[in-house]
């Protein structure tokens, strides 16, 4: 029998149903694996081990008196701190939202809940979603399995380790900007950004309410398959959820074949500032894409320089409305200041936000300020339409679009921490997706070396609008074709050795929360 | 606000934004964040010189119009519950400093912050 770790979503719940292994002993093998790992990895903000053996057994036990099993029956999850969970601490990686404990569960939470997955924790995350290095986490960054002195990417950072490191096969993240698919391509996994409107907003605490979706890591395309088709579809809670059931996989004569379809190549995607490297492998992945039967086609998406300054405009906008819920008021971190009701407002937010958070907020209120709103706001929604023009100019001449999802590989912790624009230029190839609202799953497309160690590289698909099935049907006939994402990073060196006191460091109570003691 | 676009970026004009913002900032983060703002917004810049003349604003990322749920009666969520995360509150409300009837009259909040 294989691994706990080697085993993707779909086998490990193929095999619970068999009878094969049960689903406690399969909880037990994921603790079992997270308390080995977390302390040189920090991966989880909390975790759920009493909850989570108490519902296997349950499980178990349902499964023994005849239930048929849903879809991820005795399968571990692992959920990013902003999605809601009763009674469960999701705190958003901030100091704001320590100890917030939500007073309902999200309806893609409650999908998966209801298909039997069993959630192991909650994991960190850049504060709020905002950043892509996990280093703007108010409890410390998340570190990279392939190489513990760079960053996992972010801002999903933890719940891409979570996976990547075999603790979880299945984790769920949230991407607004990029949050899902460029932490995907650094950690050597997938990670996929359904079209907007494909999966309940509801329960997901809001950044850019027109860009955020809630998003699956996998380590196999039918994982990422296997959770859209629990987690998507229509929900009376989130009106710009669209009408369709749930996604349902492309049926295809021959799935490793690509044959007569059209692969449109944009030239603004391999830009000046993507790494040489970089560019090799995904060059290698698309010639893979023309031997597997695909038209080669260069296109062109024409305003992509501008859409990093126009995500930037929409998403602070988006932001600065959205967080001025934090208040001290209903929930959360409160600071009296000067005693008055406006005084307690500012100094609550001031103590509870930290810098990238602080910086977003009075960007997005400047951006939307009196005498400024049209300069800024009014055109960036523009510019949005014309990014979205290009896709769908695009996609008349070609089925998808592919380029690398991140312009350089891992890069070390600490590197761009102080620079915030060379952080957002990391966003440059996955924002012009977000703002179209279209579809994008990262592939793992091989490897670099820097430094002696192997660092994973992505390449993006994307589709046209609702296109979700297309894009998971051309990384599937890639998948089969290549052995890139069955790849584990090297962690036997991350691993202490076993002794009482190693397995001590990861929160063993019910809800304790490390990020709440830092 | 006496800004323009393009010089937005001063310690003062930052602290009317952090006033909109109800956003209280340290002097030194004020000057650190001034010197990013001029940063950032001089790659904002970019989008001042596309024409976007005729072009419609794409105000969201869904296609989704008219969605309506049945119009039912439903039972709210528990008092209790929506009040449990809140760092003051009573049995039944929210608890805030006094903004009526006088200035500074912050001890009813602190009373009530050890009651929850």
């Amino acid at each position: 029998m294989s691994r706990y770790e080697e085993l993707d979503a779909t086998a490990l719940r193929n095999a619970i149903q068999k009878g094969e292994r049960s689903a406690r002993q399969t909880i037990l093998e994921a603790f079992e694996r997270i308390d080995a790992l977390d302390p040189a990895l920090h991966v989880f903000l909390n975790t759920q081990r009493q909850a989570a053996l108490a519902r296997a057994g349950e499980l178990d036990q349902r499964l023994a008196a005849g239930e048929k099993p849903g879809a991820l029956f005795g399968v571990p999850v692992a959920l990013k701190a902003n999605m809601c969970l009763a009674g469960v601490e999701t705190n958003c990686g901030s100091r704001i939202l320590a100890g917030y404990r939500p007073p309902y569960t999200a309806t893609f939470v409650q999908r998966l809940l209801d298909a039997g997955a069993i959630v192991v924790g909650m994991t960190n995350m850049d504060e709020f979603a905002m950043g892509s290095s996990s280093e703007n986490s108010a409890f410390g960054p998340t570190r990279n399995p392939w190489d513990p002195s760079r960053s996992p990417g972010g801002s999903s950072s933890g719940s891409a380790v979570a996976v990547a490191a075999g603790m979880v096969p299945l984790a769920l993240g949230s991407d607004t900007g990029g949050s899902v698919r460029q932490p995907a391509a650094l950690c050597g996994i997938y990670g996929f950004k359904p079209t907007y409107g494909r999966v309940s907003r509801f329960g997901l605490i809001a950044f850019g309410s027109s860009l955020d979706q809630v998003s699956p890591f996998a380590r196999s395309t039918r994982d990422v398959e296997l959770a859209m088709s629990v987690i998507s579809g229509l929900d009376e809670n989130d009106a710009t959820c669209f009408p369709e059931p749930a996604l349902e996989p492309e049926a295809t004569p021959d799935a490793s074949s690509l044959a007569g379809l059209r692969v449109g190549v944009p030239k603004e995607y391999f830009p000046d500032v993507l790494a040489r490297d970089v560019r090799d492998r995904c060059e290698a992945a698309i010639q893979r894409l023309r031997d597997l039967g695909a038209q080669i086609v260069e296109t062109s998406l024409p305003h992509t320089q501008y859409a990093i300054p126009t995500y930037y405009v929409v998403a602070t906008a988006e932001a600065s409305s959205n967080l001025a819920r934090y208040d001290g008021v209903r929930y959360g971190l409160r600071a009296d200041g000067d005693g008055t009701l406006q005084g307690m407002f500012a100094a609550t937010r001031e103590k509870g936000f930290g810098p990238e958070v602080k910086r977003r907020i009075l960007l997005g209120t400047y951006v939307l300020s009196a005498g400024y709103y049209d300069a800024w706001y009014g055109r960036a929604l523009k510019v949005r339409a014309l990014l979205r023009r290009d896709f769908e100019q695009a996609f008349e001449k070609v089925d998808v679009i592919v380029g690398p999802t991140s312009p350089t590989a891992a890069f070390r912790l600490g590197e761009k921490a102080d620079d915030p624009v060379a952080m957002y230029l990391c966003d440059i190839l996955t924002t012009p997706v977000s703002l179209a609202g279209i579809p994008g799953l990262s592939v793992p497309v091989g490897f670099v070396e820097d430094g002696g160690r192997k660092l994973p590289v992505g390449m993006q698909i994307v589709g046209p609008w609702k296109g979700d099935a297309r894009v998971l049907r051309v990384a599937r006939a890639y998948e089969m074709a290549t052995e890139y994402a069955k790849a584990a990073p090297p962690m036997a060196a991350l691993v202490p050795p076993k002794n009482p006191a190693a397995t001590k460091t990861v929160s063993s109570g019910e809800g304790a929360s490390r990020g709440a003691r830092t | 606000m006496s800004a323009t676009p393009k010089e937005p970026a001063s310690v003062e004009n930052l602290r009317k934004i952090a006033d909109l913002a109800r956003l209280d900032l340290a002097p030194e983060e004020e000057t650190a964040l001034a010197g990013q703002f001029a940063t950032i917004l001089a790659q904002f810049e970019l989008l001042a010189g596309l024409d976007v003349s005729g072009v419609e604003a794409m105000v969201g990322a869904s296609r989704a119009s008219d969605v309506y749920r049945e119009d039912l009666p439903r039972p709210s969520a528990p008092l209790a519950d929506m009040l449990r995360n809140a760092p003051a509150h009573t049995a039944e409300f929210y608890v805030v400093p006094k903004t009526v009837g006088g200035a500074g009259s912050s001890g009813d909040a602190r009373d009530a912050r050890d009651d929850r």
